[in-house]
């Protein structure tokens, strides 16, 4: 074949390694954060099988209290939140405005060398004796009580705030500034609008995570008294500060994911989106109301019963616009032309179990049930049904949807429908298992446990074994793919979005003719014909 | 190719349609880029604030060490940088007077570099009265251990000020040195321009340091 594509174009490593076009950065990415991804999921493997019986077989109690830190910080920092912006968002944000590249495309591969140097310093921490305070670093544990990495481990994250913010920056400017001819703000996808929201979220909040870890550092390094109560600091001070980035990153996570299921949704539906205001706004609503809760992590820490009572309230209030965006997906789906493709049924996993996600997150929101539940696994169950069931699977979707488009190759329908249960059902049947056991008053973080929660820990092992074999299967076959999967069409699924107007895979320069747009997103055949 | 370079716009990046779009994008980025500057200096702010009602006495007592005078004349000194620096960017967006350019941007260096060398001397009296936090401190009023806290914010809050100070000093040096070579001129004057909100941004962020750390319910 003659024609030039942006992986084609170059194969030299320098062209990679110092290469300023979004979609090599975007894969720069993927490449980095699923390291990243298998590393947090070995050491996730290694809690549930010590937690396979209710004795300490596997490993001792401080060894457990760093698998289960490094599995968060790696999974949190340096996979969910990087994992959509930073991939599929790099890659499609200039490609559906019809740009030819990112508003600072050095700025971008700036960002991604960051986070490998964020990475590099948390990697240290995890493979010279590990960090054992919890991925939320609370103090004065953190600070004077740890006798572990936690510098290392902080410097690292505090790096990778920075890639974050960079990515974040570059996409508002670009969704701002660079839309192509026509395309106005209502006309966008929904996935521009939800990379819009998280990129609000990375400018606002990361900045603060980066200072409160800094003073972390601090305390730790000169003994001054910022958040140890015994030298005169105050630890619910660094919650407040801590949650005020790591509860809007919860959003961080889940809006992207958000955006990929609104397009696979109508796609694979065939019908425009219900709602589609409702949707793009209720993204900017949640990042917003993100911001305003932070406290409903802190209701057994002695926060004022005031400040508690109306972070309850605003919790609940985040509820609305998730909501919106559940009845809108089902109500497009009502009559839709429905395919079940594979990126589909990651899409309606995601709708299933972000649903149950968010409705155990108003019981957790509730003051009193919150009371029983705090610290046990129904918390691990719900944040996972948003983190995994939720951001991963729409992950997932994503990858599987935009594959042909990224590679120019086709991945394997039938083997991606299996994984895509496979990972449905491994994942149930790790989590479900964690609610009832958090009910029951199962203490999260503890190594050991009574005999009588043995079943329903067996269970979970069992659902995290067939979960890991998901998350294989992908990996062999979209390898397998790069080189034996049918080449791909411009446009495989019949979608709109303007990503889909140019060759798979992309020219460098994306767009062959700028494009313009006249009418809004998503005209799929057999509703209102109108002319796009 | 002409050879009247500076007063050509420097070539639109690839990605861009045109220089108007340009300077937008590169406009916003940086606007962007100080509302996450603010929230980053916000933290400490707020840590500050919320210690500050916490311990009334220890913290005013302890900025009653404080000197005034290094401290005013400072915000002086960088009032009249951000001066310097605004005329600058009005000389490079209506004239081609490449070196009058340079001087204002050689004038923000120096009263910069005024400034950090009065925070210097700030610092090392600081280190001679041991009132740096760490092992060495030593404080003669009440409640030490809360005043040591009010010295670790002050040196935190100051040095993450001075350090900004730092790097927009060394971003005017480059543009210095571009606006002799004749770079800068009312056809493209974004990096003046940019460096000129960095500039007054971080003069800004002084201008609430110094009440709140020198001046609010100070005790001596």
């Amino acid at each position: 074949m003659s024609d030039t594509n942006y992986l084609n174009v170059d194969y030299g490593i320098r062209s990679w390694l110092l290469t300023v076009d979004h979609k090599r950065i975007a894969l720069l990415y993927l490449g980095s954060i699923t390291v990243m991804f298998f590393l947090g999921g070995v050491f996730a493997l290694m809690i549930r099988l010590e937690l396979l019986t209710p004795a300490a077989d596997v490993v001792q109690a401080d060894t457990y209290n760093k698998l289960f830190t490094m599995h968060g910080i790696i999974m949190v920092f340096f996979f969910l939140i990087p994992s959509i912006p930073a991939t599929l968002g790099n890659f499609l944000v200039p490609m559906m405005i019809g740009a030819r590249d990112l508003a600072f495309p050095r700025l971008n591969l700036a960002s991604w060398y960051i986070f490998l140097v964020g990475a590099l310093f948390t990697l240290w921490a995890v493979f010279t004796g590990g960090v054992d305070t919890g991925w939320t670093f609370y103090t004065p544990y953190s600070t004077v009580g740890a006798n572990t990495k936690v510098i290392p481990a902080a410097v690292g994250i505090f790096i990778n705030g920075f890639s974050s913010i960079l990515t974040g920056l570059n996409f508002i400017v670009t969704i701002h500034r660079m839309r192509a001819p026509g395309l106005t703000w209502f006309r966008l996808p929904l996935f521009i609008w939800a990379t819009y929201a998280t990129s609000v979220i990375f400018i606002l909040g990361t900045p603060v995570i980066a200072i409160t870890l800094a003073l972390v550092g601090v305390e730790r390094a000169f003994h001054i008294g910022i958040f140890d109560p015994a030298i005169g600091g105050d630890p619910i001070l660094f919650q407040h500060l801590f949650w005020f980035y790591s509860h809007p990153a919860v959003y961080i996570m889940i809006l992207p994911s958000m955006g990929v299921v609104s397009e696979l949704i109508t796609c694979f539906a065939r019908k425009s989106p219900f709602g589609y205001s409702f949707i793009a706004i209720s993204s900017l609503a949640i990042a917003f109301l993100g911001f305003l809760v932070w406290g409903h992590h802190m209701f057994v820490s002695g926060q004022s019963a005031y400040a508690s009572l109306i972070f309850s309230f605003l919790s609940f209030a985040v509820a609305i616009p998730s909501a919106v965006k559940v009845f809108n997906w089902t109500a497009t789906l009502y009559r839709g032309s429905i395919a079940f493709q594979a990126p589909m049924l990651y899409a309606l996993g995601f709708i299933g179990l972000f649903t149950i996600g968010g409705l155990t997150g108003l019981f957790l929101a509730s003051l009193g049930l919150d009371v029983h539940v705090h610290d046990t696994y129904f918390v691990v169950a719900h944040f996972h049904y948003i983190m995994v069931g939720g951001a991963l699977m729409g992950y997932l979707g994503g990858i599987h949807f935009w594959w042909p488009k990224i590679t120019g190759r086709m991945y394997p329908e039938t083997l991606s429908k299996i994984a895509a249960l496979v990972v449905f059902l491994g994942f149930n049947l790790t989590f479900f298992p964690q609610f009832i056991l958090g009910y029951l008053g199962m203490p999260r973080r503890y190594h050991v446990y009574p005999d009588e929660f043995q079943v329903l820990n067996v269970m979970s092992t069992a659902g995290a074994s067939v979960l890991g074999l998901g998350y294989l299967l992908p990996m062999g076959y979209l390898l397998w793919s790069l080189r034996y999967g049918a080449r791909a069409p411009a446009n495989p699924w019949q979608a709109t979005g303007l990503e889909w107007q140019t060759p798979s895979p992309p020219p460098t320069e994306n767009f062959v003719v700028t494009p313009i747009v006249t009418g809004p997103a998503y005209c799929y055949a057999g509703e209102e014909a109108e002319v796009v | 190719m002409s050879d009247h370079v500076g007063t050509l716009p420097a070539a639109t990046a690839h990605q861009f349609d045109d220089a108007v779009q340009q300077r937008d994008a590169s406009g916003l980025g940086m606007w962007v880029f100080l509302v996450t500057e603010i929230l980053f200096f916000g933290g400490l702010f707020t840590i500050y604030t919320v210690y500050r009602s916490l311990y009334p006495e220890a913290f005013g007592h302890a900025s009653g060490t404080l000197d005034i005078t290094l401290g005013a004349v400072n915000t002086a000194v960088l009032i009249g940088s951000s001066l310097t620096m605004a005329l600058a960017v009005h000389t490079a967006q209506v004239s081609r007077n490449r070196r009058l350019v340079a001087l204002f941007l050689c004038a923000t260096i120096v009263l910069g570099g005024v400034f950090l060398g009065i925070k210097g001397v700030e610092y090392a009296q600081k280190f001679h009265e041991h009132h740096v936090p760490g092992p060495s401190f030593h404080y003669s009023g009440a409640d030490a251990q809360h005043a040591e806290l009010f010295f670790c914010l002050y040196f935190l809050m100051t040095g993450l000020h001075a350090l900004h100070m730092v790097i927009g000093v060394g971003l005017l040096s480059v543009l210095a040195v571009m606006a002799l070579r004749g770079r800068f001129g009312p056809s493209y004057y974004t990096p003046v321009e940019l460096t000129g909100l960095y500039w007054h941004f971080v003069d800004i962020v002084w201008i609430f340091l110094f009440p709140l750390l020198y001046l609010v319910e100070r005790h001596s």
